[in-house]
């Protein structure tokens, strides 16, 4: 892992890892009667076996002189493994926590499987492991290519996505011993966070040096969205983190902001990560690997200017959709819903570039899984983006609000779009960094992708009827002006539901395992010589335009 | 970097290329701008019907001077108009008068269900058939079973906090070394004996136990073992035992004491709420009987 790194740099590497080793033993010692020094442990041990690999391979021999002529593909490579690995733990949860829904006993009693604390470990898994791990891994690969430039530094790449991983397993581990800000999508306690702020600090460095060191005059679209995906998170997270601990020896802290701000904060945060986690990066994703598997010139340069645009600035007003009819300010939800309404158009034009791109290469959605994944996805971003707008309306969000509608629209986006472009992508990805021919099996992808599209359908539909019923259940009176339903009534009418979700979450489950098995079986086959690799290479090494990229 | 023309769409390139990408300089089509138009325009009107910006301290009210706040204090209100009908006569008969109505007891089965639903069920059971530690409503009355007395424990609770909440507790006999592991197998054997056949018991156990009894239990749970409403002392005749009933959990009674704990609802629940749950709990009863 450490090979193309020279031994001075690996000597770096010692001592940002000793580094590492200290900040834990400091944690231990400063928090050893609190969770803070679990965690301290937890941060010594990750550093100590760090460190008895980078000593494993010390004394490889060195890299070559030119192995600054080739992109620095190896931070990908990593990243890929781990957004794999992330995703089989989080679905697995995912899977695990529906199937509590539906037979509560599942929780077998003990604390740390409790679904309180198995729900956050699931979404955290799956945004910021699985899904954070693929945008930093193809954001990585895709800002070289379309720069035409090798990320200039070699350590930092390494430290980011190694970081971002301590971040993840320290956010995972802790919810299961308690340790939570109870903020959603931002539970981790201030120590964590100011980890993630040093590593995504760091990203956004290294992301800036390598555009600036691009030799293409334009920056490409994909690289954008990236761009606003690495920069946006960045604000939400330190301005949602703000937060005093109780002492330096203590896991705990509490958040500046107060009452109705303190809400508006954290959903202010909450809809951004939904739009600039896990819709602008995937969008970066989508606009670069859906026009390449395709081999077509994306569909119009003007309309993702619009979209572009559009995203980034409506989003950035509709957090307070997520507080409709409560003690917000009316005007606040006013202008959380309109803006809402006013977004839909760019995310449209972006799903509408995306299916128009695929023009003239119907007949290979038709062949090849792995495109078929991305124009899916795209179509679920239509969906889920059309429902949103929807569900943002306050009339229809009294109805939706607190039920599984929610959860069906978040699934739509999550497994229909999130995951099904990031696993498009992923495919796409996978033999151009091994360089390898093909993936081992693409039967396999075919078996992963109907698997994956018949879980997120079956998902999708059970919880938009359970969602809907709940809602009106909720607020049926009987002729006499009382509530017709007691909540258990609709638990009750809510069980064939719950187990139907988890029957799709399950296949869903299964499709990812196999994409995992298929991914390690291409990884360990033998290399085989792949068709132009001299095009993978920042400085042209035959003339330009000739060296179409190797898709199989 | 030159610009072609795409044979597909028939459109023009841009004349950019990125890793083999090309992008198509399509103008943006008709039905976008179209939509961009409706939306905008309708948030605007939004903006102008509703209140929508801040200013400073206050905020622009919107022509529909639209309130949510007085929305729903208005819809509350109407709510209870419409219920009205029926609950104000609720409120103005007595148990008894309610009681012999059937119309109005349909009522409270109807709504009381909902309200126990919401409210009840998580302790005492669906049916208010109990579980181990929570007493079944059908059967037990610690504190009697008149409407007016389950009326009031539903108001105040028990061991609640409430400043008038009913107070039990069954002391810790075993724990707190009052008694002694073999007194308090022989008191278990005569409570048992009480409401059954005392079975493999040897008699003089049984016997002994009667002694340990009267020292120590009668004080509140009265010389005969049938209770006192005063104290919330259950029956010990019966043979119904909120705690389960095996010999372990009354084991476990008489060596750790027992405090259960009954939320008081006055303030979480309106009093025509409260007279409807009264009237069901007494309904279950009944019916149960
Ligand atoms: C200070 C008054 C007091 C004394 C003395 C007392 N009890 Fe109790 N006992 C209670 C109260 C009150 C409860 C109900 C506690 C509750 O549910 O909160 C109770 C509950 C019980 C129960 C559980 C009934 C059930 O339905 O499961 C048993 C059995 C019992 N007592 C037996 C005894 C015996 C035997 C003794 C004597 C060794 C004794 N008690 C002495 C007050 C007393
Ligand atoms: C948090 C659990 C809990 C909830 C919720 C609860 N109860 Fe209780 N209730 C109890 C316990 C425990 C007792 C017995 C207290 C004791 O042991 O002394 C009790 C006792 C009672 C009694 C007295 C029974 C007797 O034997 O005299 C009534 C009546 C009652 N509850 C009605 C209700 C009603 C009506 C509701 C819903 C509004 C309700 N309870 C909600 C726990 C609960
Ligand atoms: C135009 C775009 C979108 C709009 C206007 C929108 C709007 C909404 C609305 C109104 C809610 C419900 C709030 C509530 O009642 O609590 C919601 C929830 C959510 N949406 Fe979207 N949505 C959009 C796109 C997406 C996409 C693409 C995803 C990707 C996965 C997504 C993920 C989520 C999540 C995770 C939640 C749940 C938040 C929570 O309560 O925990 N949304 N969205
Ligand atoms: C195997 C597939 C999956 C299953 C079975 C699953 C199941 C669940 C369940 C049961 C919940 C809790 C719902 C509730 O509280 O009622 C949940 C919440 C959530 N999941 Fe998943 N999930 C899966 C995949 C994913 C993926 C891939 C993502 C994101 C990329 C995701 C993101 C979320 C989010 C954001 C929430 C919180 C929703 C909210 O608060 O409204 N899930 N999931």
């Amino acid at each position: 892992m450490i090979g193309h790194l020279t031994r001075s740099e690996r000597q770096l590497t010692l001592y940002m890892l000793l580094a590492v080793v200290i900040t834990g033993l400091a944690m231990l010692v400063a928090g050893k009667d609190d969770s803070l020094g679990v965690h301290g442990a937890l941060v010594m041990v990750v550093g100590i076996a760090a460190i008895f690999g980078v000593i494993a391979e010390f004394f490889e021999p060195e890299p070559t002189e030119n192995r600054l002529d080739s992109y620095y593909d190896e931070p990908s490579r990593i990243g890929i493994v781990f957004a794999m690995a992330w995703a089989a733990f989080g679905l697995f949860v995912g899977a695990w926590v529906a199937w509590q829904l539906a037979y509560p006993s599942l929780n077998f009693e003990a604390g740390w499987t409790s679904f309180g604390r198995l729900r956050p470990v699931h979404t955290t898994s799956v945004i910021f492991g699985f899904g954070g791990n693929a945008l930093i891994a193809t954001s990585f690969y895709v800002m070289q290519r379309t720069s035409r430039a090798r990320i200039p530094d070699q350590i930092s790449p390494l430290f980011i996505v190694f970081g971002y991983n301590l971040f993840c397993l320290l956010a995972v581990s802790g919810y299961m011993i308690g340790v939570t800000q109870s903020k959603e999508y931002a539970e981790p306690e201030w120590y964590a966070d100011i980890w993630l702020v040093i590593v995504w600090v760091t990203y956004f460095v290294v992301y800036m040096r390598t555009l600036l060191h691009r030799k293409e005059p334009h920056i490409y679209v994909a690289n954008w969205y990236y761009l606003a995906f690495v920069l946006i998170v960045a604000v939400l997270h330190i301005v949602n983190n703000l937060a005093v601990p109780v002492s330096f020896s203590s896991a705990k802290s509490y958040t500046i902001f107060a009452g109705v701000q303190d809400a508006m904060t954290q959903w202010w945060y909450g809809h951004n990560a939904v739009a600039f986690f896990l819709t602008a990066g995937f969008l970066g994703m989508m606009y670069y690997f859906l026009p390449k598997r395709a081999g077509r010139p994306l569909y119009s340069y003007r309309m993702s200017i619009i979209s572009f645009w559009g995203i980034t600035f409506f989003y950035l007003w509709a957090g307070s959709h997520h507080l409709h009819y409560t003690a917000l300010p009316q005007w606040v939800q006013t202008l959380g819903m309109t803006f809402s309404v006013m977004l839909l158009v760019p995310s449209w034009t972006a799903a509408a570039n995306a299916l128009l791109t695929l023009n003239g290469a119907w007949h290979r959605v038709r062949d090849d899984a792995t495109l078929r994944f991305m124009m899916v996805a795209a179509v679920f971003y239509g969906l889920t983006t059309f429902e949103g707008s929807f569900l943002a309306i306050r009339a229809v969000n009294s109805l939706s609000h607190y039920t599984d509608w929610t959860v069906g629209h978040v699934h739509a986006g999550a497994l229909g779009w999130v995951a099904m472009i990031t696993f498009g992508s992923i495919y796409a990805a996978v033999p151009w960094l091994w360089k390898r021919e093909n993936m081992y099996s693409p039967r396999l992808v075919e078996v992963h992708f109907w698997l994956a599209l018949a879980g997120t359908i079956v998902y999708v539909l059970a919880m938009w009827n359970s969602g809907i019923i709940q809602g009106l259940m909720w607020r049926t009176y009987a002729s006499d002006g009382t509530l017709a339903y007691s909540f258990l009534d609709s638990l009750v009418v809510m069980h064939p539901y719950y187990i139907a979700r988890a029957v799709g979450g399950t296949l869903f489950l299964i499709g990812a395992l196999v994409g995992c098995y298929n991914i390690w079986m291409t990884v360990r086959a033998p290399r085989q010589p792949m068709a132009g690799p001299e095009a993978d290479y920042p400085e042209p090494r035959v003339p330009v335009g000739s060296v179409p990229q190797a898709a199989e | 970097m030159q610009i072609e023309r795409d044979p597909v769409s028939g459109y023009l390139t841009t004349g950019h290329e990125w890793n083999g990408i090309k992008e198509l300089n399509t103008p943006v089509p008709r039905i976008v701008w179209f939509f961009i138009a409706v939306t905008h325009i309708w948030a605007l009107g939004y903006w102008l019907l509703m209140p929508a910006f801040p200013l400073g301290s206050t905020y622009t009210k919107g022509l529909l001077n639209a309130d949510d706040r007085a929305a729903v204090t208005e819809s509350v209100r109407q709510a209870q108009a419409a219920r009205s009908g029926w609950t104000d006569e609720l409120m103005s008969k007595s148990y008894a008068e309610i009681q012999r109505d059937q119309a109005l007891m349909a009522e409270v089965r109807r709504s009381g269900r909902a309200l126990f639903g919401d409210n009840c069920v998580a302790c005492h059971g669906e049916n208010g058939q109990g579980a181990p530690g929570f007493p079944d409503l059908r059967r037990s009355s610690l504190w009697g079973a008149t409407p007016e007395v389950i009326a009031e424990t539903i108001r105040v609770g028990i061991n609640s906090g409430h400043k008038d909440s009913r107070v039990s507790q069954m002391p810790a006999f075993g724990r707190d070394q009052m008694l002694q592991g073999s007194q308090i197998q022989e008191v278990l054997a005569y409570v048992l004996s009480l409401s059954g056949p005392a079975g493999p018991r040897p008699a003089e156990m049984v016997e002994a136990g009667k002694a340990v009894f009267a020292a120590n239990c009668a004080s509140c749970h009265g010389d005969d073992a049938k209770g006192k409403l005063d104290v919330g002392a259950p029956n010990l005749t019966t043979g119904y035992w909120r705690t389960g009933g095996s010999g372990a959990s009354l084991h476990g009674v008489l060596w750790d004491g027992l405090r259960g704990q009954m939320p008081s609802w006055e303030g979480r629940l309106s009093p025509v709420d409260r007279k409807i749950l009264t009237l069901y709990v007494v309904d279950l009863r009944e019916r149960h009987q």
